[in-house]
């Protein structure tokens, strides 16, 4: 046998039984994240259509599965106006809360005097349900839309004050240092230090504040009714309750849940963007 | 060539660059960290600050660096010293994971206000001299141990400091690495012939890398004693394995015996 059929050998030697046994359980798992969830779904579906068939249950109480998808069809351009407008303020509420959130978590870590005064205020109003803020804020403030936002921001800025002041106060203290020896200024401390330091944790923060403005933005269509404005999906939902229209509120709910799984998966991708060069979170590990 | 040559005299020949005189550090609850501590660090010295922990020898860096504040005493840079003065290598890399390699060593021009493309040409010779000039573009995390560290070194020296730090910089490497970069940092020195304070617990380290050695000792941290090791400069592999590192070697350790409180 020559060298060369040797060294052959001893690679194929190389890829053993138990690395083979390791691709093989990563391959199925790779498959196995998407295929299981949908055939769970499938199931469901099935079943469900099932129990209302065998059990002659009747339409204004359980819609079968076929019924909520032609309502999903039929009434597909009134959902779809209502989704966009749910979605525009749900949107828009993020920004504000990422503008507001942020900037608030920036301004209390360079002043430790204004964190003192305004950061209990701020624990006070995430603790407090917005269900019962909402009635209070439609009285005083005249547009329904801007009554929304308000709502919807009330509820999602919080987390990213919370994770942004964490983050901006969890700098490497031998970078602090470096930086002071170097003589850099507040600003350049800021921009090359702290934001980078605090951008992994502004985007945690960042997920679960898009959850919860799509929550704040429905909490508020269902108080403030409807209003000139056209109506969101919370208010279908409801309007659909009191005609009976089961399907249609299976249907309208279908669109919120969808919603929320796009907004954290376009979250998700964002943060994986900015993060995939450098941060642990991002950074594939052989298992 | 940006990174400067510094000719290194013979020691006894040097000009002095700074001077500790009667430095104190007494922190609250009235632990005294540094008492007395008179130290002139020459143009092209390489010192050891040799002791057990708690002797003071971080806070003499902190001190020197301006990090804190002397309780007593003060420190004189011989003709005043301003931004750029001082090139700072900690325990860890302290590297920024968010940048690549060259943008991490051109932070100290960046905070000058120095444009990239005006010190371009600085940052790749030293991580040219550190032998990292194909990792410019890496992030932190794709390197080992060892390269962060030499990217930290390249990050001190680029802005030609006139004295250069090192706190433990190699403590937390493997034996093999440590020996290695022990020997490029002397290589180093004799290219760009710059100014060292090196803090270390390792006697084998000061005597292989110093010409001065500094022995500290604890509570309260104080300089114990003085040794010269007046091996000549270029120091290699040979030099680890000669009697007279040995003999040096012997003596650097029973000043710190002395400094931990044990007969020598």
């Amino acid at each position: 046998m020559s060298l060369a059929d040797d060294q052959t050998l001893g690679a194929a030697a190389a890829r053993d039984e138990d690395e083979i046994r390791r691709a093989r359980a990563a391959r199925i798992e790779k498959i196995a994240k998407w295929a299981l969830p949908v055939a769970i779904m499938a199931l469901a579906i099935m079943g469900w259509g099932w129990i209302v068939r065998a059990n002659e249950i009747p339409h204004y109480i359980l819609p079968g599965p076929n019924l909520v998808w032609d309502s999903l069809v039929n009434d597909w351009a009134i959902l779809i106006d209502a989704a966009y407008l749910t979605g525009w303020i749900t949107l828009l509420a993020l920004l504000l809360a990422v503008v507001g959130g942020a900037g608030l978590a920036i301004l209390f870590n360079q002043s430790k005097m204004l964190e003192l005064s305004f950061y209990p205020y701020a624990v006070i109003l995430q603790v407090t349900p917005v269900v019962s803020i909402a009635p209070l804020i439609f009285i005083y403030v005249d547009s329904k839309v801007a009554g929304m936002l308000l709502c919807a921001w009330l509820v999602a800025f919080f987390p990213v004050l919370s994770s942004t002041t964490l983050g901006l106060n969890s700098v490497d203290h031998n970078l602090r240092d470096l930086f002071r020896i170097y003589g850099a200024t507040r600003w350049q401390r800021l921009r090359f230090l702290q934001l980078p330091s605090a951008l992994p944790y502004f985007l945690g923060g960042l997920k679960i504040a898009g959850g919860l403005s799509l929550i704040g933005a429905v909490v508020a269509e269902l108080v403030a009714g409807t209003g000139g404005i056209g109506s969101g999906l919370a208010f279908r939902i409801q309007e659909a309750g009191y005609r009976l229209n089961i399907a249609r509120m299976f249907a309208a709910l279908a669109l919120v849940a969808a919603m929320g799984v796009f907004i954290f998966a376009a979250l998700s991708f964002l943060s994986h963007l900015l993060l995939k060069n450098w941060h642990e979170s991002a950074v594939a590990r052989e298992k | 060539m940006a990174v400067h040559h510094h000719d290194t005299l013979p020691l006894g020949q040097r000009p002095p660059l700074l001077k500790l005189r009667h430095v104190d550090k007494v922190f609250s609850g009235d632990v005294v960290a540094l008492k007395d501590m008179n130290l002139q660090v020459n143009q092209g010295d390489f010192i050891s600050l040799l002791g057990p922990s708690g002797c003071g020898k971080s806070t003499a860096l902190r001190i020197i660096s301006d990090l804190m504040h002397p309780t007593r005493g003060r420190v004189d840079w011989e003709g005043g010293h301003g931004r750029g003065d001082l090139g700072v290598v900690f325990q860890e890399p302290t590297l920024m994971p968010w940048a690549t390699v060259s943008q991490n060593v051109w932070l100290p021009f960046r905070l000058a206000g120095k444009s990239y493309g005006e010190v371009k040409d600085d940052v790749l010779e030293v991580l040219r001299l550190v032998g990292l000039e194909k990792f410019q573009n890496s992030y932190p995390r794709e390197l080992s141990g060892g390269m962060k560290m030499r990217v930290s070194i390249a990050r001190a020296i680029v802005t030609n400091p006139r004295l250069i730090l090192m706190d433990e910089p190699f403590a937390a490497l493997d034996e093999i690495t440590r020996h290695k970069l022990n020997n490029d940092l002397l290589k180093l020195k004799a290219q760009i012939g710059c100014t060292v304070i090196f803090v270390t617990h390792s006697v084998f380290e000061s005597v292989f890398l110093s010409d001065r050695i500094v022995v500290m000792a604890a509570r309260p941290g104080r300089v114990l004693t003085e040794l010269e090791v007046d091996a000549p400069y270029p120091r290699g592999e040979e030099f680890r394995t000669s009697a007279e590192y040995a003999a040096h070697a012997r003596r650097a350790s029973e000043a710190l015996k002395e400094a931990m409180g044990e007969p020598a």
